[in-house]
């Protein structure tokens, strides 16, 4: 580009085209992110609309209450309901205690800049990035086969722990979540004012009677929506349960943590492929679908609901 | 930090100092309250608090003036341990509060800080009811016996003349009081422990004239029955609520006496160029 090209600035340069490129870039890209952001919408249209058009009417009370029948082709789904819902309770209390624990101590105790503070975050943040899958095997492979294993050895058992049951795939969800119910918490205990934290302190408060009584009282929202999210995660994520204890199908209902289980989930993924008459099973597959969007649905309302009465009562307005 | 030798301003230009009693009756001397011999701290390699030396009497008012970044407020979360919190923080030399070594490992950190309590810049009430806010204190020391409380709560509020405002809708969020209301809860709650020195970082900076004016006229009304530091950038404020003035620049004592021989005839010149509005 040789000089006289280049646009001169002063009063006699033309400003005005280069300020209508500029408007002209400027419209494309709000174009261009509004459609983007459109998409998302129709997306999620399309989805919703599909399972409920076509899982609406499978939708029974029979459907829900009942078991299934006839290699799959009739009956419920209840089985399901009641493992996923077992499931992500079992989850929820291995999970929440383990991963509070981790981020009071990485925010409070933790020397922030020693190594092993380091190496901690460090693990926590590639934990996240984890593949479920792998976590699937990880399960398997440690809960299953070695402290299952051991522990019939130690109790004198046939196979009672050391096999694919409800607890080890709880716990395998739970691992899954860990980071996002680390994380978020430490971002909540962030948030607590540090004038909050040193009044406490300055009033005579032990640090364990102001993480009692101080922070996490103000904290609770921000730990909720932690577990909102390894919850709603949790209800659907198939593969870290697939080694560990879902099962095709039972003929009875989990009675103890060494029990299998059905899972929402993993009967979609058998109604889907696994049937031997897969037109037969669609109806229910839809229906089967649309149980676990509203019961992942229900478990988030209820936990967001929970939430705001939570930020209210901090807020003083309740 | 040079001023050019301007003639001497006049005196109306320096804050007006008022009558007031000595904060015991007369007698012997008080005791020394708190004591700083040669206290220096770090934060990391800034060196901010540079050999302070001083003695607070019992039952005074102290103001510790100076700019922003002289080193008053850290001098004053010295004296319960507040630095502990920000990593980093050495300290070398001798702080003594009641004749017992503030710095020594030996020393319980939440029972000296029980002794001495805080009132911060901004009012920061906890997201509890106002009787909580108040009995907070208490509850940590293991006081849970109601009517014990409910009294221990009344004395602290009427102390920190709030309680005829509150004492109706005690279990109401202390959030929903004006921002003087909840800066005078602060106080009552540090009252309801029963503390012997109240340190106050600039308590009236984030509240309008009239909560500020409340503010000070507590500290007068506290004044005898608990030893008060008060950091201040307000000069006028420390010359109407303060027995004892201390002024510091950069991390230097450099001036510490009767207030109304500090603002009246300052012994250091830069005192005399702050007092008088040459730089601050």
């Amino acid at each position: 580009m040789s000089a006289a090209e280049l646009p001169v600035a002063g009063p006699s340069a033309p400003v005005a085209p280069q300020r209508s490129s500029a408007e002209w870039t400027g419209a494309g890209f709000t174009a261009l992110s509004g459609l983007a952001a459109l998409l998302i919408v129709l997306m999620v249209v399309v989805i919703l609309g599909e399972v409920v058009w076509n899982g609406w009417s499978t939708v029974t009370w029979e459907f829900l209450a009942g078991a299934p029948r006839e290699g799959m082709t009739k009956g419920g789904i209840f089985p399901a309901i009641y493992g996923t819902l077992l499931l992500v309770v079992l989850m929820v209390v291995a999970l929440v205690p383990f991963g509070v624990g981790a981020a009071i101590w990485l925010h409070l105790y933790a020397r922030q800049e020693s190594w092993f503070t380091k190496t901690v975050r460090f693990a926590v943040h590639n934990l996240a990035g984890v593949p479920s899958i792998v976590f699937g095997l990880f399960g398997l492979g440690f809960f299953i086969q070695f402290v299952g294993r051991e522990m019939d050895r130690a109790l004198g058992l046939d196979v009672v722990w050391g096999q694919p049951a409800l607890l080890w795939a709880a716990l395998t969800l739970a691992l899954l979540n860990l980071p996002v119910v680390i994380v978020t918490t430490e971002e909540a205990l962030r948030t607590v004012a540090r004038e909050q934290r040193e009044a406490s302190l300055a009033l005579g408060a032990t640090r364990w009677q102001t993480v009692r009584h101080v922070l996490l009282p103000q904290a609770l929202p921000g730990i909720l929506t932690g577990a909102i999210l390894a919850v709603a995660r949790g209800a659907g994520e198939v593969a870290p349960i697939l080694f560990t204890g879902a099962a095709y199908f039972l003929p009875f209902l989990p009675k103890s943590p060494t029990d299998q289980f059905m899972e929402l989930g993993y009967h979609v993924f058998v109604l889907a492929t696994q049937s031997p008459d897969v037109d037969a099973t669609r109806p229910l597959l839809y229906g089967t679908v649309l149980v676990l969007l509203v019961l992942t649905f229900l478990l988030n309302l209820t936990a967001i609901l929970l939430r705001a009465r939570l930020r209210a009562r901090l807020l003083g307005k309740a | 930090m040079t001023v050019a030798p301007d003639p001497k301003p006049p005196l109306s230009s320096r804050p007006h100092v008022p009558e007031r009693g000595p904060a015991l009756a007369a007698g012997a001397a008080p005791p020394t309250r708190l004591a700083a011999r040669d206290f220096h701290l770090y934060y990391g390699a800034t060196h901010a608090l540079k050999g302070i030396t001083l003695e607070i009497p019992s039952g005074s008012v102290t103001a510790i003036i100076g700019p922003s970044g002289c080193g008053k407020s850290t001098l004053l979360r010295s004296f319960n341990r507040m630095n502990d919190l920000i990593p980093g923080v050495r300290t070398l030399g001798h702080l003594a509060v009641s004749g017992v070594d503030v710095g020594a490992s030996s020393t319980d950190v939440v029972d000296l800080r029980r002794r001495v309590g805080m009132v911060f810049q901004r009012p920061n009430p906890f997201p509890k009811s106002i009787f909580e806010n108040a009995a907070f204190g208490l509850r940590m020391l293991g006081m849970s016996d109601r009517e014990v409380l409910a009294q221990r709560v009344e004395v602290g509020l009427r102390r920190a003349a709030l309680w005829d405002e509150v004492k109706d809708r005690l279990d109401r969020s202390a959030l929903q009081l004006s921002g003087g209301q909840q800066q005078r809860l602060c106080i009552a709650r540090c009252l309801a422990v029963e503390p012997e020195i109240i340190l106050m970082d600039e308590p009236a900076s984030a509240l309008d004239p009239t909560a500020t004016a409340r503010i000070e006229e507590l500290v007068l009304e506290l004044r005898g029955r608990y030893t008060i530091v008060v950091v201040t950038h307000n000069m006028q404020q420390a010359a109407r609520i303060s027995d004892h003035t201390v002024f510091m620049l950069q991390g230097v004592l450099v001036e510490h006496g009767d207030t109304r021989r500090v603002f009246t005839s300052p012994r250091e010149k830069l005192t005399e160029d702050y007092i008088t509005g040459r730089f601050g």
